[in-house]
């Protein structure tokens, strides 16, 4: 049983990876070859033209990074501070009105307005179209979910007592909060943390909604724009050949693609032992 | 008896007082959750009561609030068209599909985890499986590309010609293929996910069971059948009740950027998300469009309280609420 468990994981594992080496192989094929043979797993005539290429025009790329960066690291610090000051006292049996709150929180998992609503709201009522803000705020409490874990997670594992004599100390709720509680639970806050860091970093909804100048692309926006119009060009059909003429070649699309996925994929190993512990822990609920 | 009330009332002065002096005590956590309490108003709630859009006329000259009542017309004219059977249908044929083949594909890869013996090998299969769920939808939809592309794809250039078809097929007009592709694709992405899900509740099965399986001469695929899957009932039921009540929603991802929004696919890749979506940017009608999506709020809505419902009756202690 265990060496069929082996072939089938193999084979498994195999087909999760082999995209990845057609793109890889893709981005660093000659055009010409492309053209020739199509994209395949070992490039017929080796080039690096794709990258130079990159390279040379990189600047919407940086820029794209840039953004990326900064959302990420801030909406996760963002996201997370507020999860935190909330969960913090829903997980204090004192807190008046905390049911009543778990209750808000909760309902937002069973009932949402929707799309259209919601653009709305951030476009009418407050107007970050168009604004950093729009790929940083849609995102920071998504998943209601973290805060009920968070508040569980220091249920469980603060003493009470601990919070008591910090109190008797006359250690300010703030003060307890920041020096007793958040060093006692960093495993959760790591968890929660790096799922909000995927999710920000993989964002392209926000932007495809709220975002219509390029100075504000993210990387998955950016990707998403050079397929959208790549697309645009193929419906024009063969009126396109100017058009054609200034596209990303074939073997530049997937050198984006390739770039826009590396980061990730090179720091994965590092944290997949904590990613599959947190996909573990959500398991046990939601 | 006058005595009596007065301590009552005493008692109750001091009960207010009590009550009082709680707030001021307790107030930073109260002022600590404001915060967050603003955020779900702004991010949650107020889009809720947006809501009455789908019963207006939407016209952004007039504003939303000054624009006219219209009653019921933008659901009437959303299930006069189309477009409402042909949304509706693909969102729950395609969740089905996903519900069913993919729960026993994840319970079958769960399994396999459990198999290995060599800590390893196990911790590198997780890896790997998992993998495809950190990548972001539009980086999934290259990969697609590179598989399916008219003129340069691996499929048309490499895979069918060794099959003696030079054609090629165009991928990404042809509809009647998209149900097949969206279902590997979502199941590639996927499977390793849920199969890690599964592979948390295994590892809490008692290895005594088995010993004693062993004892009696129970052969690995016995246990599995008899041990393995009774136990992780539980967790099944529940996991697939809760994926019913989101059978309303879909993967908005899978379906807009996959098929990389091909007007020719909509037939099969167009689901309730799209589709509100589409009206929102413009390529569709808006108050249709916010209709469809109070339909997909309250029914999923629904179907959530139903499938709460469900879990309730079969164990109360897995259940949401």
């Amino acid at each position: 049983m265990e060496w069929f468990g082996h072939i089938l994981l193999f084979l498994f594992s195999v087909a999760c990876i082999i995209p990845f080496v057609l793109l890889l192989s893709a981005s660093l094929t000659d055009q010409n070859a492309i053209v020739a043979n199509g994209y395949s797993f070992f490039p017929h005539v080796f080039s690096t033209a794709a990258y130079e290429y990159l390279l040379a025009r990189g600047t919407d790329i940086a820029r794209a990074y840039g953004v990326t960066v900064f959302i990420t690291v801030f909406g996760t610090l963002f996201g997370l501070t507020i999860c935190t000051l909330l969960a913090y006292p829903l997980s204090r049996r004192e807190t008046p009105h905390r049911n009543l709150v778990m209750f808000l929180i909760f309902f937002t998992l069973l009932f949402n307005g929707g799309l259209v609503p919601s653009y709305l709201v951030y476009t009418q009522l407050f107007d970050i179209k168009n604004t950093i803000w729009a790929l940083i705020v849609p995102g920071l409490l998504t998943n209601g979910f973290y805060i009920m874990l968070m508040r569980t997670f220091f249920q469980n594992t603060i003493p009470s007592a601990l919070i008591e004599s910090a109190q008797l100390d006359g250690a300010s709720e703030y003060r307890i909060l920041w020096s007793v509680v958040t060093p006692l639970s960093t495993p959760v806050l790591a968890t929660i943390g790096l799922f909000t860091a995927i999710m920000y970093w993989n964002d392209w909804q926000n932007g495809m909604v709220y975002i219509t100048n390029p100075h504000y692309f993210s990387i998955q926006n950016l990707l998403q724009r050079i397929m959208q119009d790549i697309q645009f060009i193929n419906s024009m059909g063969s009126h396109a050949g100017e058009a054609m003429q200034q596209m990303p070649s074939d073997s530049v699309k997937m050198a984006i693609a390739v770039i826009g996925s590396l980061p990730i994929l090179l720091a994965y190993p590092f944290f997949q032992k904590y990613f599959i512990k947190g996909i573990m822990i959500g398991a046990v609920k939601g | 008896m006058q005595m009596n009330q007065a301590t009552s009332a005493t008692q109750l002065a001091l009960q207010k007082n009590k009550k009082k002096s709680n707030y001021r005590k307790y107030s930073p956590l109260l002022i600590m959750m404001v915060p967050g309490l603003l955020y779900l108003l702004i991010n949650n709630y107020l889009p809720m009561f947006g809501i009455v859009i789908a019963f207006k006329d939407v016209n952004f000259a007039k504003g939303i609030l000054q624009s006219d009542w219209v009653g019921f017309d933008n659901f009437e004219y959303l299930f006069k068209t189309a477009d409402a059977y042909i949304i509706t249908r693909n969102t729950i044929l395609y969740n089905l599909v996903f519900i069913v083949l993919g729960t026993i594909l994840a319970i079958a890869c769960a399994i396999l985890l459990n198999e290995i013996k060599n800590k390893v090998l196990l911790r590198t299969y997780q890896a790997i499986i998992t993998m495809p769920h950190l990548i972001s939808m539009v980086i999934v939809s290259y990969l697609v590309f590179a598989l399916l592309s008219a003129e340069t794809g691996f499929i048309n250039r490499t895979i069918l010609p060794l099959f003696g078809i030079e054609e090629g097929v165009s991928w990404y007009t042809e509809a009647k293929y998209w149900p097949v592709i969206l279902t590997l694709v979502n199941f590639w992405k996927g499977i390793g996910y849920s199969s890690i899900v599964f592979f948390a509740a295994l590892l809490g099965i008692d290895e005594e069971y088995y010993e004693a399986a062993r004892l009696d001469g129970a052969s690995r695929w016995k246990q599995i059948l008899h041990i393995t899957i009774p136990l992780m009932m539980p967790v099944i039921i529940m996991l697939t009740l809760l994926s019913i009540g989101r059978i309303f929603y879909s993967d908005f991802g899978l379906f807009y950027q996959v098929p990389l929004n091909s007007g020719a696919l909509f037939e099969t890749t167009s689901t309730i998300d799209t589709y509100v979506f589409r009206g929102l940017t413009g390529s569709g009608d808006i108050g249709m469009s916010t209709a469809a999506g109070v339909y997909q709020s309250i029914v999923g809505f629904i179907l959530v309280l139903l499938a709460n419902y469900l879990v309730r009756l079969y164990n109360k202690d897995n259940a949401l609420f």
